[in-house]
């Protein structure tokens, strides 16, 4: 007797102590927990507390980068995929920045004595990534307009140019906007070429996130012209043997650097740089070794600076040795052997630039994803009646909205209430919260799935609702939601692509890189997609493994839906 | 002897139908006690009404010094502490065994004493031996569930009930769902707890068992209590023509 009675008081004293921690109501014989808290709690346990290192490690991970911006760095926003000859990747040395405007803002960088570090960004996107102070100047081409000058500031413009059409070699009877009625064009997505296109009425226009796949669509036909400004026409289509120019030259447009309203300093400071530059005829000297020098440049200088300075100091000696290089390699058609010593010289690149960051995009995402997508399902199943209702709608809308869109509203809608995320983070959290609806529902399956038996005998045995969720059914249900889980894995995986879009630098944004270096989008693309799959393996695998090793039932028969028709 | 549980005016309606009507009966310390009546007519709801699975509507039962009470759905304050302290207190044996399926036949025993009563492994575990081993399972401890028989099963679930130290055991149907053969070896170890002085209340279609065994028999039929006696006085001399119909077959 004695033992027993001492056991007991033992027992009523860890009641009372949960006593206070945890309130539960009765109703119609069913427990219903009615404490965010609780579910929360049964959520973590599990994990047993490594999962919380896990997240204490991964976030300061996340975080620690953002927080070492220095003073004297000058951040330069561009889209690298943009192409020639404003910023692309060397063809032999791929992680080598090369264009005009590298040498436009290294000489910038000098003059304001800054040290410019690139920053990637779509090109669809520099303006809201300036905005939301990704960077400290964008400049890639952007063309100044009334429309962008009310969001951003533009420095006095560095380039004059024209817009210019081109058409398939041998095309005839399209010279102008005007010849384009009914007929298809297109350009690049938010450009001036695409704001001309829609203005002239009656064309089918078609945008693109970049120049080269715009005149991709043009050679396969899929577009009758496209229109574009002059320096992109003179690399990509006068090279090119199946394109050819349509018509004169129109439109006069210039280029100046997008900076945010309030850097006020900056502006003048980049204004003066830009005057010296060229002044001392260093500015021209870049343009002529890329080949885009010209008459309205010409114009342009004299009217900003006066007299012109017609040999410059610092001009090359070969002054469009950086154009010939690279019409060479656009029009330099590759043996196979050149073909697979080049894919081999990339694929470092792609593993350890792309492959790590797009493994630890989808690796944190799924973290992310399982836990709040856990507690989702928890609420959902035994919470209160108004977070029932919460978790559902979360769950019914963003399984209802693209990705893209979600990921766009956490990178730029949520700075403008003063959250904001690094690129990596707002990675992590817009998959991760995503996937999460996903995960949300095959738990809530698996739980589902526990037959109600084991529910009762938890609780004769004295555990509370939360303790027999957390100690007998939710440790069941995972080992069941593991084959659908690991799918979801296998998928968030392969979107973990369209973080591309909020400026990240992963797998896919390394092929877009390389891909327009060398203008190959078939051969680097299968490589790319080699080294999806072959990444994925080991996880499949191990969730094969992992499934094996945790079944509950070794008896169990296969599930009648991974047969086969009916055939195993 | 003395009282360890006792059923007051228990009623309990599903939304249909009255289930239980005002059912009354005590159980005295070391009683094993069996329940038998016709299907569907309420043995199981009752046996569950005494560790609160299901929640009685009106009445009280007590057993030991936790009291359930509800009238007219009212329930005091400190219900819910009082059900927990209740079931720790009995333990349940399911006709369906209800084992973990993903833990061993010991982890399954040391589970609740870990998590209720806070116990460290080693001294639940130490526990649990004892108990399974009592059950004959001492060589298959760190079986799982999957890699047992269906009589071992059971007893692994008797086992686990009682490793929490129950006062009360409670069984509903614990061989019904055993092969012939195997349902002798779950029934002995009643007999056994019996003899040690356990409280035991099982809902029973094994008669011979019933006679046996129990010190006593409560006969429900469609929800009403309709006799409690002696088995002897039960089979031989019933004073209800509906305990008499019922049992013509096993007289
Ligand atoms: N959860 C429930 N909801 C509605 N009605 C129920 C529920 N559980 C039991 N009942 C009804 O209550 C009555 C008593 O059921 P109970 O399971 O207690 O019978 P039993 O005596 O155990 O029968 P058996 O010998 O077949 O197990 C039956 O009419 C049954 O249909
Ligand atoms: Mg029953």
């Amino acid at each position: 007797m004695e033992p027993r009675r001492l056991e007991n008081q033992k027992a009523n004293r860890t009641r009372q102590k949960a006593k206070g921690r945890h309130f539960l109501f009765f109703k119609e014989g069913k427990e219903k927990v009615s404490s965010a808290l609780l579910i929360f709690e049964i959520c973590l346990l599990p994990f047993d507390f490594s999962f919380f290192f896990v997240l204490l490690v991964s976030s300061w991970f996340i975080f620690s980068p953002s927080l070492t911006v220095a003073a004297d760095d000058l951040r330069w926003g561009a889209d690298s995929e943009g192409g020639a000859p404003f910023v692309f990747s060397k063809p032999d040395n791929p992680r080598e920045l090369i264009g005009f405007e590298v040498d436009l803002v290294n000489a910038l960088g000098r003059e304001l004595n800054r040290r410019p570090t690139f920053v990637q960004n779509q090109w669809d996107g520099l303006i809201p990534g300036l905005q939301r102070g990704n960077y400290h100047i964008a400049m890639n081409g952007l063309e100044i307009t009334p429309e962008r000058q009310r969001v951003i500031n533009f420095t006095i413009p560095y380039y004059a140019t024209v817009e210019q059409l081109a058409v398939r070699a041998g095309t005839t009877g399209i010279n102008s906007l005007a010849d384009l009625k009914g007929k298809v064009a297109g350009a690049l997505k938010f450009s001036l070429a695409h704001t001309l296109l829609e203005k002239a009425g009656g064309i089918e226009v078609r945008t693109y996130d970049s120049q080269v796949s715009c005149l991709d669509d043009l050679i396969f036909g899929r577009l009758d012209a496209a229109l574009m400004e002059l320096p992109v026409a003179v690399y990509y289509v006068k090279p090119n043997p199946k394109l050819q120019f349509a018509g004169e030259p129109f439109e006069p447009v210039l280029y100046g650097i997008g900076v945010r309203q309030q850097d006020q300093a900056l502006l003048a400071q980049l204004n003066d740089a830009l005057r010296t530059l060229m002044k001392s005829g260093e500015l021209r000297g870049i343009y002529e070794k890329w080949n885009i020098w010209n008459k309205d440049t010409e114009k342009l200088f004299v009217e900003l600076v006066g007299a012109p300075q017609s040999t410059p100091a610092t001009s090359p000696a070969n002054s469009t040795q950086a154009y010939e290089d690279f019409t060479k390699v656009i029009t330099n058609k590759p043996t196979w052997g050149e073909r697979l010593r080049r894919y081999w010289s990339y694929l470092p690149f792609l593993l350890f630039q792309g492959a790590p960051m797009t493994l630890l995009i989808s690796i944190l995402g799924m973290i992310v994803a399982m836990a709040v997508g856990l507690v989702l399902a928890l609420t959902n199943l035994y919470g209160p009646r108004p977070l029932v209702w919460l978790s559902r709608s979360y769950i019914e809308v963003i399984r209802g909205t693209p990705l893209l869109i979600q990921l766009y509203l956490i990178f730029y809608g949520l700075p403008s209430v003063g959250i904001k995320l690094t690129p990596l983070v707002a990675a992590v959290v817009g998959l991760g919260l995503n996937y999460a609806a996903y995960e949300a529902e095959n738990y809530r399956a698996g739980i589902q799935s526990i037959p109600r038996g084991q529910m009762e005998a938890a609780l004769s045995l004295g555990m509370t609702r939360a303790q027999s969720l957390r100690h007998v059914i939710v440790p069941q249900a995972l080992r069941l939601v593991i084959p659908p889980v690991t799918n979801d894995f296998i998928a968030l995986f392969k979107d973990s692509s369209i973080v591309s879009v909020i400026t990240m630098v992963e797998l896919t944004k390394v092929y877009g890189q390389l891909a327009t270096a060398y203008y190959d989008y078939i051969g680097v693309g299968i490589l790319t997609a080699a080294i999806y799959f072959l990444l994925g393996l080991p996880f499949v695998k191990l969730a094969r493994y992992a499934e094996k090793r945790l079944a509950t039932d070794q008896r169990t028969p296969v599930p009648a839906k991974r047969r086969w028709f009916g055939v195993k | 002897m003395a009282t360890i549980i006792s059923v007051t005016d228990l009623s309990k309606s599903f939304s249909d139908s009255l289930a239980l009507n005002r059912i009354n009966f005590t159980v005295e310390k070391a009683e094993l006690i069996a329940i038998i009546g016709p299907s569907g007519c309420g043995k199981s709801t009752l046996l569950r009404c005494l560790n609160g699975l299901e929640l009685l509507d009106e009445g009280s039962v007590q057993i030991g010094d936790v009291n359930l009470e509800r009238h007219h759905g009212e329930q005091p304050p400190d219900f819910q502490q009082r059900l927990r302290a209740l079931r720790e207190e009995v333990g349940m044996v399911f006709q369906s065994f209800n084992l973990f399926p993903h833990l061993t036949a010991l982890e399954n025993a040391i589970k609740a004493p870990m998590v209720v009563r806070k116990m460290k492994r080693a001294e639940a575990e130490e526990k649990a031996r004892v108990y399974l081993e009592k059950v004959g399972l001492g060589n298959r401890m760190h079986h799982y569930p999957s890699q047992l028989s269906g009589g071992q099963q059971q007893r692994a679930a008797i086992a686990r009930a009682l490793t929490m130290s129950p006062k009360v055991m409670l069984y509903d149907e614990p061989t019904s769902a055993l092969d012939p053969g195997l349902v002798g070896e779950v029934l002995s170890i009643m007999r056994q707890l019996d003899d040690e002085g356990m409280t035991q209340v099982v809902v029973t279609h094994e008669m011979r068992f019933a006679r046996e065994v129990a010190d006593r028999i409560i006969f429900l039929q469609q929800g009403e209590l309709v006799e409690s006696a002696p088995p002897e006085e039960l089979f031989t001399a019933p004073r209800d023509d509906r305990t008499r119909e019922f049992l013509k077959d096993f007289l």
